[in-house]
């Protein structure tokens, strides 16, 4: 093993721990709030390290597959905070 | 014509009085007429192998491993009935054209109308008695929306009901007879079941398959004690009851016992119950008739009586009998459909039906005068006249009959029946045409236009021929006894004669006749003897026993079904788990066939969250704003899960549902109150928390189970891995299983998804049109809003990106045959696209800018993939095969064309239809009246200040 895919194998491993544990700390803020506001941005805060959990994975596994999932989930994630942004401050969403 | 052509026309005709209903009356009722003669002339054409005595039949395998196989035949028996079914039909439809007011949608009538003709054709020219049952059902419904057609009136509902009831439970009945006989002989063909009468007749089953049969054609052709339904389905305009109650749907179960007669008839049982049943119902209705005073009950329940005549004939068992019998059934669909119109006119004219409300119409409608009062006399026995000439071969076959070793019985019944029938057929007469002029009628009486009285008149021109010159239908009578009797029994060599000489049968018919004279003298004091016996009323007796089923099955129900999700849940679950415990105990475990893979610290802190979340979801259900956070969690934790699983085409799907879900709910809590009251005490919560757990443990051990090994030795998915490339032509497996494999799930579930949207739409809609609608309008806000309906920031970014999302569908779609995505992701991305326009720029202004209507689009995508599906007819392949091939256009590389990607359009288009129409719907319910539609797409639009001000 080269030097290089070593370097490679560490920077994945400890950018995997890294979004894991940002991503469970958003959790820990969802459920502590105290605001609506709080909890609808840790959600956005989720999706945006969900987005890293599926690129990093899809490098670990060396394939190109997992792109597409990240690309949708990257385009429309925010549709759904808007959409609870909107509840929360107009109660109808589309108006 | 081809029997199927036969057979099709009514169906496919059933369409065009519909079409036709915008052209007038006499277009429509002229394209029905036309309908049916084509179909009348291709039987026709028939008529010469027919009559050289062959059979004529034409088959296509339909379910050959089911044996239900689409083959008709055409003998003598079936040519006579479809003649009648169809030559009649002709007529009523002429008829029905004048009788049918301009209140009434003809289309609809006539619609009605030709599916039953079909269905009847059907069941006298079926070979499969599958087949049959098929369309026997079909007649049974069809008869069902003919008789409730006037559906205003509530006697024509019950009617209908009733009669739909009776029907279908013989028909229930009989669909276990014709399995038991089909079983016997190993064959659902009727032209195999026909030659074995003695295996038949030998089975242990005979008895419970002749029962059920019997019950199957005894509901339908009205035979005590299943002969209530027919007076009250006489609530259906008079067209209706003439075709139903004269040639078609009681004469069904007739047809039925004269095609099975060969194989069933002769046994003790088949002679004490046809026959005894044929007798009691003759006598009773005739008895009945003599002193109903609605014209159209009389002829009803001559009609019941004369349907026992004919029974009783099958009856017996012998030869003369079956010849009589066929006899008969030509002659009672001529004067009784006659008497039908004339009743009809009668109605049509004087406004009423009460036989004591009419009286010395002769002078006022001669024309309808003549016509009932032959058709009348006929139906009474009169010489000259073809019912005299059936009625005495019944007499005389009665006499040769002996029941229960008594030899008087049998003809003493007989003479009984054809005397009261005399009675109410001289009654009839009298009561309406003679006797004083009266000037209190309902309406001016007067005979109507031809045509009204010219089918009526037709037919009694056919009652006078036959019965004065017999000899003119006396061989195709034959023939079709013949066809009757099969290889069972010798034709018989009588000839049918008007005068037979001094044979018992003429004192019998002399002393009916006259008896029916004393009968009318009398009857005014019969009457009232009659009216102050008490007798059991059928409707009430019927909805008492309808009402003590429906309380049965209530209490069977409700306990389990009392409207509470957790119930269901609850009962759902534990009947699951139950039956998956039995499973295990009982079943045999295979040895593990793959190791667990080690989890990895990164899965194992994915895991950690979806469990966290879930208890979130359970301990904050009560705020649902939360609650829906929660799941969005869950959602989102478990679309990556679907990537770490190397399952991107999940990933996606359930990324985008999950979007479009959270949407359609915040849209829904806009109606409720934030947080969910406590209704369950803290027992019911323990109880239901132990199912929860149970349920949640139970499939655990089923994933964990079927982790480890495979649930059948080479699974499904190594035959779609295998075929994926080489037969549909795609490398994404998932989306080969999609629109190939399993293409015909998939067309059913866009048909399910579009019409669930469609009736979200339809629910809403009424919500809207109801009065709900002040509500919803004057709704306030139970907490304050921030302002801003529109910003602007959101506007101008959800323009920008639209065109990106757009294309980010098209290409998702265009890869999906070969790497992850297809049509029904696209379409959700499309749907978010759109949704992101309202959600920014607000519902009226989006909704301006649509140029088609959600329900087009669901149904554009339906028909696409259909007739993709369609397509492949034309290259002799079945339903819904792909094909493939690969185009190559410089400079692009080569790349893949498949019907597939048709289809896959389709169900992409109704994904979107669906879903936007579904969205639109909710979002309707929240327009209120005290926020004015924004006309601008932005609250604040600095553009637009500045017009104004230039402006100013």
């Amino acid at each position: 093993m080269s030097a290089a895919t070593e370097l490679m194998n560490f920077a994945l491993i400890t950018a995997f721990i890294v979004v894991a544990i940002s991503q469970m700390l958003s959790m820990v803020r969802l459920f502590i709030g105290p605001t609506t506001g709080d909890r609808i941005l840790a959600l956005d805060t989720m999706v945006v390290n969900a987005i890293g959990l599926i690129v990093l994975l899809g490098m670990w596994q060396g394939t190109r597959m997992y792109f597409e999932p990240a690309l949708l989930v990257a385009m429309l994630g925010f549709v759904s905070t808007v959409a609870y942004a909107r509840f929360v401050l107009r109660g109808d969403i589309i108006e | 014509m081809s029997l199927f052509l036969i057979v099709a026309l009514p169906f496919l005709g059933a369409l065009l009085p519909g079409l036709m209903n915008q052209a007038g009356r006499d277009a429509c009722s002229g394209v029905t007429f036309m309908v049916s003669l084509a179909a009348f002339i291709g039987l026709l054409t028939n008529l010469p192998s027919v009559l050289a005595g062959e059979v004529v039949t034409v088959g296509i395998d339909w379910m050959p491993l089911l044996g239900l196989n689409f083959t008709l035949m055409l003998d003598g028996l079936g040519f006579f009935f479809a003649f009648l079914i169809l030559g009649i039909g002709l007529l009523i439809i002429a008829y029905a054209r004048h009788y049918l007011s301009r209140d009434d949608n003809m289309g609809e009538f006539f619609t009605y109308l030709l599916l039953f003709q079909g269905a009847m054709v059907g069941i006298v020219l079926s070979d499969n008695i599958l087949l049959l049952l098929v369309f026997w059902e079909l007649t049974s419904l069809s008869s069902f929306l003919l008789i409730g057609y006037w559906k205003h009136l509530p006697e024509g509902r019950q009617g209908a009901r009733m009669a739909l009831a009776v029907t279908g439970m013989g028909g229930l009945a009989m669909i276990g007879g014709m399995l038991i006989l089909g079983q016997i002989v190993g064959s659902y063909e009727l032209s195999v079941i026909l030659q074995h009468r003695d295996l038949i007749q030998a089975d242990p089953l005979y008895v419970p398959a002749l029962l059920l049969i019997l019950l199957g054609a005894f509901t339908k052709s009205a035979q005590f004690p299943f002969h209530f339904w027919l007076p009250h389905a006489m609530a259906a305009p008079t067209p209706v009851s003439a075709y139903l109650h004269s040639a078609t749907m009681v004469k069904a179960g007739i047809f039925l016992m004269a095609r099975m007669w060969p194989v069933l008839s002769g046994t003790p049982e088949w002679f004490v119950l046809v026959t005894g049943a044929g007798l009691i119902t003759m006598v009773l209705g005739a008895v009945i008739a003599l002193f109903k005073h609605d014209l159209k009950s009389v002829l009803a329940f001559s009609t019941v009586s004369h349907l026992g005549l004919i029974t009783m004939l099958l009856g017996t068992g012998t030869a003369f009998g079956a010849f009589a019998a066929v006899f008969h059934i030509l002659n009672h669909a001529t004067f009784k459909a006659a008497l039908f119109m004339s009743a009809g006119i009668i109605d049509h004219e004087t406004h009423t039906r009460d036989i004591r409300r009419l009286g010395g119409l002769r002078h006022l409608m001669p024309i309808t005068a003549v016509i009932m009062t032959i058709a009348a006399l006929s139906m009474a026995g009169v010489p000259l006249l073809n019912g005299f000439l059936s009625k005495e071969m019944m007499l005389e076959e009665s006499t040769q009959t002996v029941m229960f070793n008594t030899w008087w019985l049998v003809p003493a019944l007989a003479t009984l029946a054809a005397l009261f029938s005399a009675g109410y057929s001289f009654r009839l007469i009298a009561h309406t045409f003679f006797g004083p002029k009266r000037d209190d009628y309902p309406a001016a009486p007067h005979d109507p236009g031809f045509g009204l009285w010219g089918p009526p008149a037709f037919l009694v021109v056919l009652v006078v021929t036959i019965g004065v010159a017999p000899f003119l239908v006396e061989d195709f009578v034959k023939i079709v006894t013949a066809s009757v009797l099969g290889t069972t029994a010798e034709l018989p060599h009588a000839y049918i004669k008007i005068w037979h000489g001094l044979v018992p049968a003429l004192y019998m018919s002399l002393a009916a006749v006259g008896g029916g004279v004393i009968l009318v003298i009398m009857h005014s004091v019969l009457q009232k003897i009659w009216d102050a016996t008490p007798r059991p009323e059928a409707k009430v007796i019927f909805d008492a026993t309808i009402s003590s089923f429906v309380s049965l099955a209530r209490s069977l129900i409700l306990p389990l079904h009392n409207g509470a999700f957790s119930r269901y849940a609850a009962i759902a679950a534990v009947t699951i788990i139950g039956a998956g415990y039995f499973a295990w105990i009982t079943g045999v475990q295979g040895a593990a066939t793959r190791a667990p893979q080690a989890a990895t610290p990164v899965a194992l802190a994915g895991w950690a969250m979806l469990v966290a979340a879930t208890f979130g979801l359970v301990f904050l259900h009560r705020n649902r704003l939360l609650a829906l956070i929660m799941m969005g969690i869950v959602g989102l934790m478990v679309s990556v899960g679907f990537v770490y699983f190397s399952a991107p085409d999940l990933a996606m799907t359930q990324f985008t549902v999950e979007a479009v879900t959270i949407i359609l709910l915040l849209l829904a809590l806009n109606f409720m109150p934030n947080r969910s009251p406590v209704e369950s005490t803290v027992l019911h919560r323990v109880r239901d928390a132990f199912v929860a757990v149970a349920g949640g443990f139970g499939a655990m051990a089923m994933a964990w189970h079927y982790l480890l090994r495979d649930a059948v030795a080479t699974p499904i998915s190594e035959f779609h891995l295998a075929n994926s490339y080489k037969g549909g032509g795609g490398t994404n497996v998932v989306n080969v299983i999609l629109v190939d494999f399993r293409g015909f799930d998939t067309y059913g579930e866009i048909i399910v998804l579009g019409i669930a949207a469609l009736l979200i739409y339809a629910l809403t809609e009424t919500l809207l049109n109801g009065p709900v609608r002040a509500r919803l309008l004057n709704r306030v806000p139970d907490q304050p809003r921030a302002g801003g309906m529109h910003p602007m920031m959101m506007v101008v970014l959800t323009r920008v990106i639209m065109p990106v999302v757009l294309m980010v569908g098209f290409y998702i779609f265009m890869r999906g045959h070969n790497e992850p995505g297809g049509g029904f992701i696209a379409g959700l991305i499309v749907s978010i696209a759109v949704v992101m326009q309202y959600m920014a720029s607000g519902f009226s202004w989006a909704s301006s800018r649509l140029r088609y209507p959600y329900h087009g689009v669901i149904g554009a995508g339906v028909l696409l993939a259909g007739l993709t599906g369609i397509g492949s007819w034309f290259v002799n392949k079945p339903f819904l095969t792909t094909d493939f091939t690969y185009v190559r256009i410089p400079p692009f590389e080569k790349f893949e064309l498949a019907t597939a990607a048709i289809f896959d359009l389709g169900v992409l288009l109704a994904v979107v239809g669906a879903v936007m129409l579904t969205l639109e719907s909710f979002s309707r319910l929240a327009r209120t009246a005290h926020t004015k539609d924004s006309v601008h797409p932005m609250d604040i639009d600095p553009s637009r200040q500045a017009s104004t001000e230039e402006g100013a």
